[in-house]
């Protein structure tokens, strides 16, 4: 078990996310970033899509009952263990009554921790993922607090611990996004199109799970914003009256009423889930068999990294 | 032939748009699709989001191809011209349209509309509406086919707290609530049926290509089903019909 000592703004279990809900109304949720939550759970010998704590702007302070291992990934947040500095992107042996204490993160947004095992939760639609909004999930379907207490399913201390470590990824204060034209271009302006593909935006603070609110130059549109609502898409770029882009992320909604100029790489996600705000956005159009190659490229990489953690390939080839 | 457009949304979804507006037949499209690619299985498609005029199918373009699921797309589009037979499934939600506490708006609604309770109530129990989608809120059904003549216009100041179960009117839509929230519609009466119970093993009663039949009951009814629906021993009935021509 882990109890909870401080919690931060925003500390919920995640996993890949809820799938087969969307048709309902139930928004996706999931890990904002996956890649930190696959990694995390690699390193901890874990199957990559387990449940993961993913704190927000600030780690937690716990108590481990049980000997265990854990790995942080995602934003950089100096942490201590039982006084002790901990490397991020390492597997680390916890023995039980240790005291885990985290900062507030220096560099990303998210910061994620994984046991070995995982936690003893019960999936809800299939998922761990906390739905904050509908209460469904995750810990009690809320953000944990102060003296929650975490079951562990099948901790234990991994004899090469410290040999599993990978290199940490490099949080730019400026970011180029990769991102696919459609599906309403055709509702901007061709001048529309070369701003959105070349202008530089700033992501501002009313961002959250949900989505990351840009500003910068006004998108012009050849049709009014508002659509007859439909389905939205992972990293879809929707463009209200107003010409901002707003870039939805796990919790969007699931369908919505306003022109959707581009939709962004599903492997530069990731990047996006640590954008602070006041970082700078730059969107580069890729072709969807660019995407597709791309992603095949990633996998590869996280496969590789896999398998130098002795662990099975988990994604497809 | 289906006039279908195919536009990806990103390297994992496509959205397969029937149309721009709203209208029975281009939905009808949209739920017949949805039925055909379920029926064909194709490994790599995670989820399909029905809306109005489109389908959102996401998938895995590593598992599944691009090219191989549009063709899949194109074949169900054309193999699927008969769905506009396929009998409707309805069901019939009592709704309790009397008093302040559950239809604070109804004074309103009759002024707009220069229709009495009655009447309104009439129009609206009336008509059987068609799920066009969910979405908004799990569970939260955007019912059509209201009859424009008890079309009003959304509340100038949106409430901040909505009871479950309230059915409103906003525009020329109607709806229930499925959970407290926030809204702006004008409400004409209570559900005692719960539109999204979460430890129920269906949580949401509703699909998209369902039909709604509301009919009226006392305070009294509602006191008494709102019971029966928390022992869990409340089912609306469903009825199947044929479709209208």
């Amino acid at each position: 078990m882990i109890r909870i000592i401080a919690a931060g703004p925003l500390c919920t279990v995640q996993d890949e996310g809820r799938t087969g809900w969307q048709e309902f109304g139930f928004p996706q949720t999931g890990a904002a970033d996956k890649k930190a939550m696959y990694l995390a759970n690699l390193l901890v010998g874990n199957d990559p899509g387990e449940g993961v704590l993913e704190m927000t702007v600030k780690g937690i302070t716990a108590q481990f009952f049980a000997d265990c291992t854990i790995a942080l990934t995602g934003a950089e947040i100096p942490a201590l263990l039982n006084g002790n500095s901990l490397p991020p992107y390492t597997a680390i042996p916890v023995t039980k009554g240790s005291i885990l204490h985290m900062a507030a993160a220096v560099s990303g947004c998210r910061g994620y921790l994984a046991v070995s095992g995982g936690f003893a939760l019960d999936k809800e639609m299939g998922s761990l993922s906390t739905g904050l909004k509908f209460g469904v999930g995750g810990f009690h379907g809320r953000k944990l607090r102060q003296k929650d207490e975490l079951p562990l399913k099948a901790p234990k201390i991994l004899p090469d611990a410290k040999r599993r470590t990978i290199s940490r990824p490099v949080y730019e204060a400026e970011l180029s996004i990769r991102a696919i034209p459609g599906p309403q271009d055709d509702y901007f302006t061709e001048q529309g199109m070369k701003t959105f593909f070349s202008a530089s935006y700033r992501v501002t603070p009313a961002s959250d799970r949900m989505g990351i609110r840009l500003e910068g130059e006004m998108l012009e549109a050849a049709l009014p914003m508002d659509i007859v609502s439909d389905g939205i898409a992972p990293g879809s770029v929707q463009v209200p009256g107003n010409g901002q882009p707003i870039i939805l992320l796990c919790d969007r909604q699931t369908t919505g009423g306003y022109a959707k100029i581009a939709t962004v790489y599903s492997g530069d996600l990731s990047k996006l889930a640590q954008a602070v705000p006041g970082t700078v956005i730059r969107f580069q159009r890729i072709s969807l068999p660019e995407a597709h190659k791309a992603l095949r490229e990633d996998q590869n990489t996280l496969n590789k990294m896999a398998e130098a953690l002795h662990q099975p390939p988990p994604f497809h080839p | 032939m289906t006039n279908i457009k195919i536009l990806p949304a990103g390297d994992s979804a496509v959205c397969a748009e029937f149309g721009r507006e709203i209208s029975p037949e281009i939905n009808r499209k949209v739920t017949a699709l949805k039925k055909a690619l379920e029926k064909k299985n194709l490994p790599g498609i995670s989820e399909m989001i029905p809306s109005y005029r489109s389908l959102l199918i996401l998938y895995h373009p590593l598992i599944l191809p691009f090219e191989k699921l549009e063709k899949a797309i194109r074949e169900s589009a054309e193999e699927n011209t008969g769905a506009e037979k396929e009998k409707k499934r309805i069901f019939h939600i009592p709704v309790c349209y009397s008093g302040r506490e559950y239809a604070p708006d109804m004074p309103s609604v009759c002024d707009y509309t220069s229709l009495s309770e009655k009447e309104v109530i009439g129009i609206h129990t009336g008509t059987d509406y068609r799920v066009y989608m969910l979405g908004f809120l799990p569970g939260f059904a955007y019912l059509g086919g209201m009859s424009e003549k008890i079309a009003v216009p959304r509340l100038e100041t949106p409430r901040k707290k909505i009871f479950a179960g309230a059915v409103g009117i906003g525009g020329n839509q109607t709806g229930v609530y499925p959970l407290e929230s926030p809204g702006g519609w004008r409400l004409i009466g209570k559900t005692p049926v719960r539109f999204y119970a979460k430890e129920k093993k269906e949580p949401v009663l509703l699909r998209a290509g369902d039909y709604v039949r509301f009919f009226e009951i006392s305070e009294a009814e509602l006191q008494v089903i709102a019971r029966q629906e928390e022992n869990g021993t409340y089912t609306p009935e469903i009825t199947e019909e044929a479709p209208a021509k």
